[in-house]
């Protein structure tokens, strides 16, 4: 079994062993859930069954109430009507504790472990095996860790401390925690958000692994390719209701997409192709030791450039020093024509350079300001006067993008917090168009929105290097680099290793640049 | 300061990178030590007198009531949390078991020692609660005790005073007795060192004292593995006041006198010694061997500036630099060491 | 990083997931942004409330309350420097740091202040100098805290004994006291056309409290602090230069911690190593009270104002009564865990009353 992102015309589901016979009832059930927040529905009449040895997909845009759902099994939430059954039998989970005591393992898109403490106290944290007198046993839960991870395939030192591992290995950290606790359902909530290919593709072999040893998997994911890939079932809901459950055989990612949806979202072709005008970034030879090395590269007005690449191969390192929150130690940056002072995000900005972060929530936007102060936040200076700011100024200002960008809010002084994922992505984005920046340098631009509004942003891009913008994309998903970029630059271990032009370039062919298989012949 | 990388070992994982841990923290204690030799030589060459058995008598008695406090002040910190009001608790425990002596004709001396425990434990459990039921953050919960507990000691005392001469001499001796062939160490140094022992252990090998490390490190982790964070937060303040408690009688068989001041100004000190004897301010790591070390480091230096003749006007001022440099070698230590774990990380990754 | 990170509480961790627009159970077109101003119009309410009650305390248990000298010697004299220190703690701390030293750096001021004086230098020159160690001394504290990345709790602690220890080294055990009267007259006479009620500290007061309130709540720099305040990297990103921001923040702090020094020193007419050195608590406990919060970002200039009014008020109130004086620090103690269980004092009803309660759900409704 390979995972080999492409998004499939047909369905396609995997080929996997048989999953183990056991009861034939679903392992777990949700009969009828509902939970309400106010005057908020999240869950009306939900149902979803959950078979040992299968993986289930759960997809919906953000709002829909998967994250919800997932809280309500994870005993987080309880619910206002319904009933959870466990193999059967009618239980209540009154809190995190009676969810995991019941089988029930959630892990996160990104885990939290104790970064102080090993590998193996984080798993056995609370519960660690005990010798006489009380004592923990060290020895025993070292073995017992090594013994959790043998069948995930995966090598980890138990006594390392856990600061410093990469998220594909906290997962799996999360993963062994959760079979040390015989959970016999396993939620993913969006693991693959924030992993390279390599370590998807280890992922689902771990995924694969559970599912055959008959747990059952209930994995959340906006990436439908790996819907398709990993799961059985698929169920979608919309608007907090369940609207299709089934198996993956036959279906198309259109079809989930309707579903999703409720409406054919066509992905358009980004806007007629504008010919490439000057350069505006030129990179040459940038260098940050043990992170990238002899960076170069040009991005020209009316161009889309991604960089694309496994997780740390040093992307968002590289547009982060591009703009000037990270040092690079040798090199230059360029900004049309004028050498950028580096380590200096104010002098990016003073020469037209936005960058759109990474992380939305802990960088993009200060979430407990308002709507209004978070657009205008990069743009004070200009909003002032005599060194007072104006707030009526500062209101209209931010209230003009967010009309531009077609945001969904309910007062302008909520703070940011209160909005979608989606939402959140325009303020970033407005804040940044605000300046009229001649680059502007997007890192996961779409990562963790509904596809509705991930297609506003693409549109946004194109129409925005249409008006002549240059345009860096930091971007880890495929479909999205192949759709709206005029080049890919792919960067491995620190250094750009191919650049393919729109025509010539393939899922395929980047992926194998990546990882350095390039005399893999494509399929 | 070099690190040994190793290979990857056969089982699973780096070796190396364990090792590398393993050295820095024992690196620690070791520098703590290497450092307070290195004082004392340096001291003693200047000034033979110093390591004479008052000298080291002495420091060791300072110390000890400082070490007892790091081992308290470090189950809080290592919670994420910080107790300002240990001097405050020392002092209104001091004056109020010392002063059982005179009240109560007869008193044996271990019930003014449970007096002052059972102070102590109060003190601690209002902080306790206060932090953990009201989720009030520990520096201003314990700031204000400080000044509440001082206030409340200022009152009782009032103008009076507790004089050695009203003290049975058996108490008075506690502090410095000592088997005669080595009579430069108290017993209670050593009582005291058995003490440390004793809670490192119980932090290292029982369940309760991990937790309170995972409590530290990731306080929201913890909540979600089901630890009682509540009931160990809790746990440690009324240690940490119980410690003062005790600690506050310790003061009084040292001084002899005790009014209104015992024991005014000391969290400072005993935050150096926690902070200079390796354990992490926001919590999660670091020893209470490392905390009492810290408080034998401040102890000598103090006595070696004595003794130098340099006037103890310059203690605050040494104490101060030491927290300083303290923490920004933890912290240059801490970065080089995650970078270096990452980097290690990410190399397997792909 | 904060101070928070070394104190028990963590506030309510960001959801794992942007919470859709009504998770929080409130009203979906209004939010918590509405609700946030209506609490923080609720805790000035509050203050204002308790001025009045204040007043209402003081003039009914002393007949001496209301009265001008009163007014100047009990409050404007005796708190000016107080009042003043508080001005820049509000901004540190809104950013997201503390400057536990500053008391500290009044010390060494008036030690520095002492020791020049009594070595003959005139006195401008002094008072220059003067304010000048006490920027460099927040310089220090800001360097500490942005180049080496350290948190400004355990750095201000560690600060605040070395200048203090200084402070001794400097001035050792002498105290002097023959400064000229034209400016030891300010701790005697009150300023000309203020009726008699203002001292001069309190006039310095309420000039910097204008211009520290229109600086934080009206020009882009006062934005920044708070955006920092929340969220320092996001801030970074926005092109906001933290660690000037932060530094600049520690450097006003010790400009008046060093002010508030030579204000101190004249009002006693003493120059002594450890004057002032215990204001650092009441100082933090009044901006507390002033309803800022002490993990940063919430909080207003005027609530600060208005505490500080309230504790000058209380503590002239309960000195007038003849309260015993040592049991004043009492009173400020426990203003300091009001003005934080307030807040989480619903939060607190809640868990007293879960703890009665067996196997409750405790996860219901999470923050």
């Amino acid at each position: 079994m390979t995972f080999d992102g492409r998004v499939p015309s047909t369905g396609r589901t995997l080929d996997g062993p048989a999953p183990p016979a056991g009861p034939v009832g679903p392992l777990l059930e949700l009969e009828r859930v509902s939970k309400s927040f106010g005057a908020v529905h999240a869950l009306v009449d939900t149902s979803l069954e959950l078979y040992a040895g299968e993986t289930h997909a759960l997809v919906g845009e953000n709002g829909a109430g998967k994250s919800t759902l997932v809280k309500v099994l994870a005993g987080v939430y309880w619910p206002d009507a319904g009933t959870l059954r466990l193999g059967g039998r009618s239980v209540v989970l009154s809190s995190p504790a009676a969810a995991r005591e019941a089988g029930i393992a959630v892990i996160y898109q990104e885990p939290s472990l104790f970064p102080d403490l090993t590998v193996a106290e984080n798993v056995f944290m609370g519960r660690q095996p005990l010798r006489s007198g009380r004592r923990v046993d060290s020895k025993a839960m070292r073995r017992r860790v090594l013994e959790l991870l043998e069948p995930l395939g995966v090598r980890l030192d138990p006594e390392r401390i856990a600061r410093g591992l990469s998220i594909a290995d906290q997962q799996v950290v999360e993963i062994a925690k959760a079979l040390s606790l015989d959970a016999r359902v396993i939620i993913m909530d969006e693991p693959t958000a924030a992993l390279s290919a390599y370590e998807v593709d280890r992922l689902f072999r771990v995924v694969e692994n559970l599912r055959a040893s008959g747990a059952a998997v209930l994995f959340i994911s906006h990436r439908l390719e790996e819907v398709f890939a990993i799961s059985q079932r698929v169920t979608v809901m919309r608007d907090g209701h369940r609207v299709f459950t089934g198996p993956l055989e036959g279906l198309t990612s259109q079809d989930l997409v309707r579903a999703m949806v409720g409406r054919d979202v066509v992905e358009r072709q980004s806007s007629q192709r504008v010919k490439p005008g000057e350069t505006v970034l030129k990179v040459e030879r940038l260098t940050r030791e043990g992170v990238f090395v002899d960076i170069s590269f040009e991005v020209r007005s009316g161009e889309i450039v991604a960089l694309a690449g496994l997780v740390g191969a040093g992307r968002t390192e590289v547009a982060r020093a591009v703009f000037g929150i990270d040092h690079y130690d040798a090199g230059a940056v360029h900004v049309a024509g004028h050498a950028l002072r580096r380590g200096a995000p104010a002098a990016a900005m003073a020469a037209g350079v936005g960058l759109v972060p990474e992380d939305r929530r802990l960088q993009g936007l200060v979430m407990e300001l308002s709507i209004a102060s978070n657009i205008a936040l990069a743009s004070l200076g200009k909003l002032q006067r005599f060194g007072i700011l104006r707030r009526a100024a500062e209101s209209r200002f931010a209230a003009d993008w967010a009309t531009r960008l077609r945001l969904k809010y309910g007062r302008f002084s909520d703070p940011v917090s209160t909005l979608s994922g989606g939402n959140q992505q325009k303020i970033v984005l407005a804040k940044w168009l605000s300046r009229h920046p001649q680059l502007l340098v997007v890192d996961e631009p779409t990562r963790g929105i509904d596809v509705a509004t991930k297609a506003e942003v693409h549109r946004l891009l194109g129409d925005l290097a249409h008006d002549g913008v240059a345009i860096l994309m930091v971007s880890s998903e495929l479909p999205e680099v192949l759709l709206i970029s005029d080049r890919i630059l792919v960067m491995r271990e620190g250094r750009l290793v191919a650049e393919f032009s729109h025509e010539q370039a393939s899922e395929e062919s980047i992926v194998a640049a990546a990882t350095g298989q390039t005399s893999k012949v494509p399929s | 300061m070099s690190v040994a990388i190793g290979t990857v070992g056969p089982g699973g994982g780096t070796s190396g990178s364990r090792r590398l841990v393993e050295l820095i923290f024992r690196i620690r204690e070791f520098g703590i030590i290497a450092v307070l030799l290195l004082f004392v030589a340096v001291t003693a060459s200047i000034q033979p007198r110093f390591v004479n058995s008052q000298n080291i008598k002495f420091v060791f008695s300072n110390a000890t009531i400082f070490a007892l406090l790091a081992v308290g002040e470090t189950l809080v910190v290592v919670t994420r949390n910080v107790d300002l009001s240990v001097g405050s608790v020392l002092g209104l425990s001091a004056f109020l078991s010392a002063n059982l002596f005179s009240q109560v004709h007869g008193m044996p001396i271990v019930g003014v020692f449970a007096a002052g425990l059972a102070i102590g434990l109060a003190c601690g459990a209002v902080n306790g609660a206060i932090v953990t039921l009201a989720r009030v953050p520990s520096l201003v919960v314990t700031l204000a005790t400080l000044y509440i507990y001082r206030a409340l000691d200022v009152i009782i005392v009032g103008g009076g005073l507790v004089v050695a001469s009203s003290l049975p001499n058996a108490f008075l001796a506690i502090p410095t007795a000592s088997w005669s062939r080595l009579s430069a160490v108290p017993y209670l140094a050593i009582v005291i060192a058995a003490v440390v022992a004793a809670s490192a252990y119980c932090l290292r090998s029982f369940r309760p004292g991990r937790e309170l490390y995972a409590i530290g490190s990731n306080p929201e982790a913890a909540r979600l593995a089901g630890i009682p964070s509540g009931k160990r937060i809790f746990f440690a303040f009324v240690m940490s006041g119980g410690i003062a408690g005790v600690a506050g009688v310790l003061w009084a068989a040292t001084y002899g006198t005790v009014d209104s001041t015992a024991g005014y100004g000391y969290e400072l000190t005993v935050i150096a010694a926690v902070v200079v004897g390796g354990v992490n301010i926001f919590g999660g790591s670091g020893t209470v061997v490392g905390a009492a070390l810290g408080a034998l480091l401040l102890a000598t230096i103090n006595q070696a500036l004595y003794v130098l003749g340099i006037s103890s006007f310059w203690d605050p001022a040494i104490d101060g630099f030491l927290i300083l440099v303290a923490i920004s070698l933890d912290h240059w230590i801490s970065v080089r060491l995650t970078s270096a774990l990452r980097k290690r990380s990410l190399h397997h990754a792909t | 990083m904060r101070p928070e990170a070394a104190l028990g509480a963590t506030e309510a961790t960001a959801a794992r997931e942007p919470p859709s627009e009504s998770q929080r159970g409130g009203g979906a077109s209004k939010g918590p942004g509405y609700g946030r101003l209506k609490w923080l119009v609720r805790w000035e309410g509050a203050l204002i409330i308790a001025l009045i009650a204040t007043i209402a305390l003081g003039a009914v248990t002393s007949p001496e309350f209301l009265t001008v000298s009163n007014i100047f010697s009990n409050v404007s004299l005796l708190y000016g420097e107080l009042a003043i220190m508080t001005l820049p703690m509000t901004l540190l701390i809104l950013a997201g740091e503390i400057d536990l030293s500053i008391a500290s750096i009044l010390a060494l001021s008036s030690s520095l202040l002492g020791y020049l004086w009594a070595h003959h230098w005139p006195m401008p020159l002094i008072i220059v100098c003067v304010l000048a160690v006490g920027v460099v001394c927040g310089a220090f504290n800001g360097l500490l805290v942005t180049r080496l990345g350290l948190p400004s709790l355990a750095v201000t602690i560690g600060t605040k004994t070395l200048y203090a220890g200084i402070a001794e080294i400097v001035l050792g055990p002498a105290i002097i006291t023959n400064f000229p009267s034209r400016y030891t007259t300010i701790g005697v006479n009150p300023v000309p056309y203020t009726h008699g009620l203002l001292s001069y500290s309190g006039v310095i007061f309420i000039v910097l409290a204008a211009v520290f309130g229109t600086v934080l709540h009206a020009t882009p720099f006062g934005r920044s602090v708070v955006a920092v305040g929340w969220n320092k990297e996001a801030a970074q990103f926005a092109g906001i230069r933290v660690k000037r921001v932060k530094t600049s923040l520690f450097m006003v702090s010790g400009l008046i911690g060093a002010l508030a020094g030579i204000l101190y020193t004249f009002r006693l007419s003493t120059a002594e190593a450890d004057n002032g050195i215990d204001l650092v608590l009441p100082v933090i406990a009044v901006v507390l009270l002033g309803g800022v919060s002490i993990f940063g970002g919430r909080g207003t200039l005027i609530g600060v104002i208005l505490a500080v009014l309230v504790y000058c008020g209380l503590q002239s109130a309960l000195l007038l009564t003849n309260f015993n004086a040592n049991a004043l620090e009492i009173v400020t103690g426990g203003l300091l865990l009001l003005s934080v269980l307030i807040p989480n004092g619903g939060e607190l009803m809640a868990r007293v009353r879960r703890f009665y309660r067996l196997r409750s759900p405790v996860w219901q409704e999470r923050r």
